[in-house]
């Protein structure tokens, strides 16, 4: 069996208020939290980019574990905001890591990449080795194009997340994972290049709302679990309503769900790996508990991965 | 308002917290009644109390905008 066997994650420093995000859009800052959770943000340099950033997050991911960057044998990035239609991050972060001539491959995929990611790396482990899946995004850009929509823009911030999947025991062992995608609803969540991200928010969550307990549910059932059985919950950090409504569709308390979109907002695909990162540092699970995590985005993709703590 | 509509009036009031009484034709997110996050509520609701299956492929939120819209997409399904 795969093992997560180590997180981290790189936040840029500047720090973006909802009284600063406000008075951008022309609303109060108790609006933006009371309708998404979020307190503060942060926005990148003009010199940060998803190559630095989710090289970054690598770099501390690798250094905590212990291992030199030539002992991983396959990249995965996620990014739904590469500045390049081609090439997109991955080749960039595994040179300046120094991982040597690895295959290293890009998932355009908004939200939910991390996630897709570590679901692949599971698979690829067995053949590679090491996978480092990296999840960076630069949102601010998008949430700064005009016309800005204060019920869009309010809600993204930037960020990079890092994860060694690998088949070494590690501190979360990769039980089983769940994927789905529909692509009905494929323009209700869209960004076009250098156009102002397209969101239908009632559908984003009314398909949410429904999917993400559903997919959880039935990867539980599968493994004979119940939500109830679950000690942790990490999800893409999308909206803290949305989280809450999760919560209650499959009977939990919402403390059960680590939660650091108040900080940081909606990283888009890095959010998990970022959100993850700091629920293993702080949560620390005990032995033999189960943690799942899941994501919903654009594609309409959504999925969950439940993990067993060693 | 036809019997349906009353039932949807009182699901409509009962997600919204609101016990005004929006017109049928009146949509429901510009006039308050609804949002992003009550609208999943409502789903809900209305399938409990209509016995109805709504399928993912049916959530579209244009189907749910007004009484009058809600009433004719269940209008479809008897």
């Amino acid at each position: 069996m795969p093992f997560l066997q180590q997180m981290a994650c790189w936040l840029p420093e500047r720090l973006v208020s909802n009284d600063e995000m406000g008075s951008l859009l022309g609303c109060a800052a108790e609006w933006i939290e009371s309708v998404s959770g979020i307190q503060e943000r942060r926005f990148a340099g003009p010199d940060d980019t998803t190559v630095s950033m989710g090289t970054a997050a690598a770099q501390r991911c690798l250094k905590e574990l212990g291992i030199g960057a030539e002992s991983i044998g396959y990249l995965i990035c996620s990014s739904g905001t590469a500045e390049n239609r081609f090439p997109g991050p991955a080749t960039s972060i595994a040179s300046k890591l120094g991982c040597g001539p690895i295959p290293a491959i890009d998932l355009p995929l908004a939200s939910t990449g991390a996630l897709l990611g570590l679901d692949l790396a599971r698979n690829l482990a067995p053949r590679y080795g090491r996978v480092l899946v990296v999840a960076t995004e630069k949102m601010s850009p998008v949430a700064l194009t005009e016309p800005m929509e204060r019920g869009v823009s309010m809600l993204f911030g930037d960020g990079a997340g890092a994860c060694v999947v690998g088949m070494e025991p590690g501190p979360l062992e990769i039980v089983d994972s769940l994927l789905a995608s529909d692509g009905q609803f494929a323009a209700d969540l869209m960004l076009r290049a250098g156009e102002p991200l397209i969101m239908n928010g009632r559908s984003v969550i009314l398909q949410a709302s429904r999917k993400i307990p559903r997919v959880i549910q039935d990867l539980l059932e599968r493994n004979g679990l119940r939500a109830s059985d679950v000690a942790s919950f990490v999800m893409h950090q999308a909206n803290i309503n949305l989280i809450q409504k999760v919560a209650a569709a499959l009977g939990v308390e919402n403390e059960r769900f680590f939660t650091n979109i108040a900080r940081y907002g909606n990283t888009s695909s890095a959010s998990l790996l970022i959100a993850a990162a700091e629920w293993m540092e702080n949560a620390r699970p005990m032995s033999g508990e189960h943690a799942v995590l899941s994501v919903f985005g654009a594609g309409f993709q959504w999925g969950a991965m439940l993990l067993k703590a060693s | 308002m036809n019997q349906r509509q009353e039932l949807i009036l009182q699901l409509v009031k009962k997600v919204s917290k609101k016990s005004e009484t929006p017109d049928p034709e009146e949509s429901l997110f510009d006039s308050g009644y609804l949002d992003s996050f009550a609208l999943p509520d409502l789903v809900a609701e209305l399938e409990e109390q209509f016995s109805v299956k709504i399928p993912d492929s049916d959530l579209n939120p244009r189907k749910f905008d007004s009484i009058a819209r809600i009433d004719a997409y269940l209008g479809e399904q008897d």
